[in-house]
């Protein structure tokens, strides 16, 4: 086979692994500092999905133009969700937050079932069936859009973390929560600040998604599975992980359905799990956590 | 106030009989209600049909279009005189398990007889659990030949085998290339990896080879049918560099397939599909101009068969936006073998019915073919298959000659040059 196959393969990966990176971020985001897996987080995802379908349907609305107010949408759930709903199961133990929080995804996937209906949904954008040519090169538009917007929105995150107060406050709580307190931090409202970012990415994620896949109400457990997997590749916690998890299992998917068979590709994903939690189970970038 | 006698009888107090013969009734009546067994009903009432679909999941799509052949079979089969059916759907949730389970229930909620399911592996857990229950059961769509293998006496397929499908695929691909004067000398085989299309890869070789094809199969690639994304599956057949791409797919993944072609800049010589997804009404509706061209290669209606007309018209009638296809055709006609096979049995007896669906022979059908008749493994192995092309949203026969309203357009124009 030649090896531009390869090239375009690879490349077509690395641009979705992006977006998976992102989605997998606004998870290690919220596991990070409020120390609860987000079971959720696909189902977060597919909502976002159906309202840039529903935005695309009624007003013609890019998805790409409407991934700050999808964002801001999914912000405001993600805070409510974690003042009235998880806040209570903070210092619950962990299988409280799964039952919890896998209730709430079976909750969102019904909903959907109920406003949407079964079918698959997606946009049809003016550029649905572009690609550029880079010489022998050929790269999916969309995924070149979805791929670069993730970028964007994930320097974004970064630069929030590292140069704003508040962002410096929630690392604060998620590096020493006691020394947080003392210091006279509102550790709950940056809990739930932290949750709603992490939210916020993921319906980022979700206007992104839906130019590269349609939706459907029962897409979204396997989009947290995915992203459980990213973060656990990544190391749990790390946000460069996150994206480096997403990057590893696009590019990784795309070359393994090429060299042997495209129906088994979701085997080399977990292979990669598997051998991470081998050989170093704090995931990629992730830190050692000392006994 | 002084109380009345009814209200007495409900604020008497429970004693150990009354409890006791209250229990024992209770579980007579519920007992009756969910027997597995059947039970001749009064004559007069409808036969109680479990329609079982996937009407969520990723064949969702095809399911609900599978429901309007239920919807508008009633009047139908009213003008043909034959008795009135009770409808009781069901939702498998392209799920084997749950259509076992969702059998189950049916039968339990007192289904007299069984249709659906469409897909190969869902009406295998059905044909299974119909068979052990003793309740017929008419498969509207399944192409695996083990099902009806297996030696049933309640299970009936009224659909072609994939060896069938793949024969008379094969014969029509050949017509065609003789009428156009041009055939592939290779091509890539796609195919799901789902029941039907495992059974359609495993006959392949022997069916190309019995038919000398004048093609060979480059590349076999089987993808999983519920993929969201195929890039690299047409990354990889295109690379074989294959004149022709084969497939046997389902709705979601032919839309995915060809929205890949055309972003990877690859129009093959022809799409020749043998299975379902490419002359779906969504996928001509959602893909417009980009969605003509493929051939597919499929059980289809004789337009001149009277009740293909009635079929027609009674589909335009009701959704006048969607063509009648093997959904729609398949679904009525397994409803009016049920119907048929009650009016001439005269009973809801399970047996009885059986033995009217085995005895059955209707001429005045929708399907090709000369009619509706099983032989003794409850297989219909008359039926016949069609080579139909999507035309501007609307789909055209183009083989066999004797069924054909149109001539075949050869080959496929190239997908950037269509506006």
């Amino acid at each position: 086979m030649p090896v531009e196959i390869y090239l375009n393969v690879a490349v077509s990966g690395l641009l979705t692994g992006l977006v998976y990176g992102l989605m997998a971020l606004g998870l290690s985001v919220i596991f990070g500092v409020v120390r609860v897996v987000n079971f959720a987080h696909g189902e977060m995802m597919s909502i976002a999905m159906y309202l840039a379908v529903a935005l695309f349907a009624a007003y013609g609305l890019d998805p790409l133009a409407m991934l700050v107010p999808i964002a801001a949408v999914l912000f405001a759930l993600g805070y409510v969700m974690q003042r009235g709903l998880i806040n209570p199961f903070i210092n619950r133990p962990e299988h409280s937050q799964f039952m919890l929080l896998l209730a709430v995804a079976l909750i969102m996937v019904n909903a959907l079932l109920i406003a949407f209906g079964p079918d698959a949904r997606g946009v049809q954008t003016s550029y649905a069936f572009w690609s550029f040519a880079l010489g022998w090169l050929i790269v999916d538009a969309n995924k070149a859009f979805a791929g670069l917007a993730a970028v964007a929105v994930a320097g974004s995150l970064f630069a929030f973390f590292r140069y704003t107060l508040v962002g410096k406050a929630i690392r604060a709580c998620a590096d020493n929560y006691a020394g947080a307190l003392v210091v006279g931090l509102d550790v709950k409202r940056l809990y739930a600040l932290t949750f709603a970012i992490g939210s916020a990415c993921v319906g980022a994620t979700g206007s992104m998604m839906v130019l590269l896949v349609d939706v459907t109400p029962p897409l979204g457990p396997a989009y947290t599975l995915l992203a459980f997997v990213i973060v656990i590749t990544g190391g749990l916690g790390s946000m460069p992980g996150a994206l480096l998890g997403g990057v590893l299992i696009g590019v990784t998917e795309a070359l393994g359905g090429l060299m042997f068979t495209p129906s088994a590709k979701s085997m080399f994903t977990f292979a990669i799990l598997v051998l991470v939690l081998l050989f170093r189970p704090q995931g990629i970038l992730g830190k050692r956590v000392e006994p | 106030m002084k109380p009345s006698c009814h209200r007495k009888a409900l604020t008497a107090p429970v004693t150990r009989r009354g409890f006791i013969a209250r229990v024992g009734a209770g579980a007579a009546g519920w007992l009756a209600a969910s027997a597995p067994l059947p039970i001749a009903r009064a004559q007069g009432a409808p036969l109680k049909v479990g329609v079982l679909l996937p009407r969520s999941g990723f064949q969702a799509g095809i399911g609900q279009d599978c429901q309007r052949g239920v919807d508008i079979a009633a009047g139908i089969l009213k003008d043909l005189g034959l008795p009135e059916l009770a409808i009781m759907n069901a939702d498998t949730e392209t799920n084997v398990e749950v259509a076992r389970a969702r059998a189950e229930r049916l039968i339990g909620e007192g289904a007299q007889l069984l249709i659906g399911a469409f897909d190969s592996g869902q009406s295998t857990a059905i044909a299974q659990v119909a068979e052990q229950k003793g309740i017929p059961y008419v498969i509207n769509i399944a192409a695996a030949p083990p099902i009806t293998e297996q030696g049933y006496k309640f299970v009936f397929r009224n659909f072609p085998t994939a060896s069938m499908i793949l024969a008379d695929a094969f014969a029509n691909q050949k017509e065609i290339f003789a009428a156009v004067g041009s055939a592939p000398k290779s091509v890539v085989f796609m195919h799901v990896n789902d029941t039907y299309g495992t059974s359609m890869q495993k006959g392949i070789d022997a069916a190309l080879n019995k038919a000398d094809m004048p093609y060979k199969i480059l590349e076999t690639i089987a993808y999983d049918p519920a993929a969201r994304d195929l890039s690299v599956e047409v990354a990889k057949a295109k690379a074989t560099g294959a004149e022709a791409l084969l497939l046997v797919s389902r709705l979601n993944d032919a839309m995915l397939l060809t929205r890949e072609l055309v972003k990877q800049r690859w129009t093959p010589m022809a799409v020749l599909s043998m299975g379902p997804g490419w002359y779906e009404d969504q996928y001509l509706k959602t893909l417009g101009k980009l969605a003509d061209g493929p051939i597919s290669f499929v059980p289809w209606y004789d337009p001149n068969k009277p009740l293909s007309k009635a079929l027609e018209a009674a589909l335009a009638k009701a959704h006048p936006d969607v063509n009648l296809n093997t959904n729609h055709i398949y679904t009525f006609e397994a409803l009016l073998i049920a119907a048929d096979a009650f009016k001439r049995a005269g009973t809801t007896d399970a047996k009885a019915l059986a033995d009217a669906i085995r005895a059955t022979d209707i001429a005045d059908n929708v399907s090709i073919g000369p009619g509706i008749r099983f032989d003794a493994k409850g297989q219909n192995a008359t039926l016949k298959n069609a080579a139909i092309q999507n035309r501007g949203g609307k789909l055209v026969t183009i083989a066999p000659k004797g069924a054909a309203n149109a001539k075949p357009e050869w080959p496929l124009s190239p997908y950037d040059k269509r506006g």
